[in-house]
């Protein structure tokens, strides 16, 4: 086959190519220069290319480039902006992988006469009984399956995780074998276009303003205030906790009146959530699930059905026992409740959720 | 013969780099070998290697249509921008002016001496109207006051031909005491520079662009203009430019300067009919955009753009079918820029995404051209049914 690889400098995608190589494909690794700003980490640095390039060279296969910097402001950079700027915490990796590497790359994949592009995420694509399945990892730690669910039946038919089948350490000593540079490259952690320097607080500061915002509890009694509302996140600790020996946690954010409410852990429980906008590994589904709401976080179980009062693009997650909720702006990830397999996902809303509780 | 033997490549990047010509090569080996002397050293050894380089400043001074003691030899055509704005800044304390399609090399040194940089006409010369209120607005003398202002001769991505007698007219009326320099890297293959000299105070050229090696280029500095060196150090050059003389290229440079002028008149009308050629073949696939007019364009360019193309698709395309092409400037990281050309000159950005620059030289024939037709028609036709599908 003639494969497409992600290479974005790191191990993973580095052994990825590597491993489509030994298997006699015909590989053409490209990395993606999404993020043109300051950055400090991720995976559009020049470093990060050379490193790319240098192992293609390495292996001996054609290395290119691809400015996708203004699709990325687009639909990346511009929605994480906006979203903070109403209250809403998004995950933009997901968002790069939904529109950027799985969107905008497979296309171009496409009309380059590509048979298959594939990343060195930490997931697996099988063909079960007819069916494309989008699995775990193998290494249950580095588990990518929640940041890459936005894949359909037309994706995953032609979509490599070469790595999915290996825990961290074998990549690792796969790429010492080979001599890559990569071998002992730190894991990228955060994202990309945030330095560890300013942080978020500052990638948002230049480019919305930020308003500072009372701290009440569920009386409305002040407790203090915090410097930028749109930087709280519902369940956080951290910040507002005001003085007492009492835990509190963040149970409202609420942007436009520059309020956020804290209370006890309970009042973040709820039943159920709603999500927004869902995608279907293999076409929409009702019924018992595993949920993951965050990147590496302990599945809940759950009923998810389409919301009769929420809209057609909406669907709803019952709980089987209360849980706290989940950020506006989250991804809720569906996985089959005994396969390890992913049904789709959804975006937690921010809206509706007095009206439906 | 299209310069590589063991590849069959279609090399249509002549804006980038020439191959070197033979009689270059052959003039630059006695110095890579045996003649290995430093020029400045005072025995028989090194008055060889100071004498090659001296009949070397002769040749070029001759091309160039000025004194040989108004030649500098430096290390780039970047370093020869460099040194003449950032030279004239620091010696006369003015701003520096250039227009917003000049190359980097050109215009980030503008930018990093907080000159002005001004818009464009639509075939991306500075606009003279700009450039003579610029000027007049600025004082005769102080730290407003103009120190220098930078005009390409020849456009890097496009080929436009800017009339440097036209800027020159305006700059010597307004700014009587402001340096012109020029970045003549791309003219030096189509234009006779002796028709450009007269008009500027300086001119910037770049061996590789002419069939010599990379890694040499050529300042030529009016006596008097006030330009501070810009690597410091021996002493070479007549303190305009220190650092020994890399012999062996500077060798290479004038025989490759002297071969290309020679042939230059030739060679332009040879070319200017490929490049027709070229341009009414990508022609058949429609909706193509040519950039500049045949009038307006040094022979050597053929940059259009396609509607409804990205241009990094079609390069990868052009590449698998061994036609070596290139569109806009490439970042550190090797991804393609938006052109800052075509932006200055107001071409629509999701037009600009379909530039395409196929550049022609002394090694292009008739054979490459139709490679190259028929290796860009059905790629663009083959982008566009699948962006249809």
């Amino acid at each position: 086959m003639k494969i497409l690889v992600a290479m974005s400098g790191g191990v993973d995608s580095s052994v990825a190519a590597a491993l489509l190589k030994e298997d006699g494909h015909d590989v053409v690794g490209v990395t993606l220069r999404l993020w043109g700003g300051e950055s400090d980490s991720g995976c559009c640095s020049v470093s990060d290319v050379d490193d790319a390039r240098r192992v293609a060279q390495q292996l001996g296969i054609d290395h290119l480039v691809f400015n996708f910097s203004d699709d990325f402001q687009r639909s990346v950079v511009d929605p994480y902006v906006h979203d903070h700027a109403r209250g809403v915490t998004p995950n933009p990796c997901i968002e790069c992988n939904r529109h950027l590497k799985f969107d905008r790359l497979f296309e171009r994949a496409d009309v380059l006469g590509f048979d298959a592009v594939a990343t060195g995420h930490h997931a697996r694509v099988e063909f079960i009984e007819g069916v494309w399945r989008l699995l775990r990892g193998h290494d249950g730690a580095k588990d990518q399956s929640y940041v890459v669910h936005v894949l359909d039946q037309r994706r995953l038919a032609r979509c490599l995780f070469p790595v999915g089948t290996m825990t961290k350490a074998e990549v690792r000593r796969h790429a010492e074998r080979l001599g890559l540079r990569t071998a002992h490259k730190p894991d990228s952690q955060d994202v990309c276009f945030i330095t560890s320097s300013g942080g978020r607080a500052d990638f948002l500061r230049r480019r919305i303003e930020l308003h500072p915002a009372e701290v009440v509890d569920q009386n409305g009694q002040a407790l203090g205030e915090v410097d930028s509302v749109e930087l709280v996140t519902l369940g956080q600790r951290r910040g507002v906790a005001g003085g007492g020996g009492t835990k509190r946690f963040v149970v409202d954010v609420d942007v436009a009146s520059r309020r956020v409410v804290v209370g006890d852990e309970s009042e973040l429980l709820v039943d159920h959530e709603i999500g927004a906008d869902p995608v279907w590994t293999d076409g929409e589904f009702e019924g018992d699930v595993l949920v993951q709401c965050s990147a590496h976080g302990e599945p809940r179980r759950g009923r998810v059905s389409r919301s009769s009062h929420a809209g057609t693009d909406r669907v709803v997650v019952a709980w089987d026992r209360p849980q706290r909720r989940v950020s506006p702006g989250q991804s809720l990830v569906f996985y089959d409740p005994i396969g390890d397999w992913v049904i789709g996902g959804a975006t937690v809303t921010s809206s509706d959720r007095r009206s439906t509780s | 013969m299209n310069g590589t033997a063991s590849e069959n490549l279609v090399y249509l990047d002549h804006a980038a780099t020439t191959p070197m010509r033979e009689s270059a090569i052959a003039a630059m080996m006695p110095f890579l070998a045996g003649e290995y002397a430093n020029p400045s050293g005072s025995h028989r050894f090194a008055r060889r290697a100071r004498q090659a380089v001296d009949e070397a400043r002769d040749m070029v001074a001759d091309v160039v249509g000025c004194s040989p003691g108004e030649i500098v030899f430096t290390g780039s055509g970047t370093e020869g921008d460099n040194t003449a704005i950032r030279g004239v800044v620091e010696r006369t304390g003015g701003r520096a002016v250039c227009s917003a399609a000049e190359h980097h090399a050109v215009l980030h040194c503008v930018e990093h001496v907080g000159g002005h940089v001004l818009g464009t006409d639509a075939w991306g010369s500075i606009d003279l109207d700009r450039l003579a209120a610029c000027l007049e607005d600025a004082p005769d003398s102080g730290p407003d006051s103009i120190g220098v202002v930078s005009v390409m001769a020849v456009n890097n991505e496009t080929g436009s031909v800017t009339d440097l007698d036209a800027v020159s007219r305006v700059v010597r009326r307004r700014a009587p005491r402001a340096v012109l320099h020029t970045d003549a890297v791309q003219a030096a293959c189509w234009l006779d520079l002796r028709d450009q000299w007269p008009h500027v105070d300086a001119l910037a050229l770049s061996a590789h662009k002419f069939g010599g090696p990379k890694g040499v280029g050529i300042l030529a500095i009016r006596a008097g203009s006030p330009i501070a060196p810009f690597v410091l150090g021996g002493g070479q050059e007549r303190d305009r430019r220190s650092g020994t003389h890399n012999v062996a290229g500077i060798v290479a440079t004038a025989v490759a300067l002297h071969d290309t002028d020679r042939e230059r008149a030739h060679e332009a009308i040879r070319v200017a009919e490929l490049r027709e050629t070229l341009i009414a073949g990508l022609s058949q696939v429609g909706d193509v955009h040519r950039t500049i007019p045949a009038d307006r364009s040094v022979p050597g360019v053929a940059h259009v753009c396609f509607a409804g193309i990205e241009n990094e698709a079609l390069l990868y395309l052009l590449d698998e079918q061994g036609v070596c092409a290139s569109a806009a400037s490439a970042c550190a990281s090797g991804a393609m820029e938006p052109s800052h050309v075509l932006a200055a000159m107001g071409v629509e950005r999701s037009l600009a995404h379909g530039a395409l620059r196929l550049s022609l030289g002394h090694t292009t024939t008739e054979a490459d051209v139709d490679s190259a037709i028929t290796a860009v028609v059905s790629a663009v036709s083959h982008l566009r049914q699948a962006a249809g599908r």
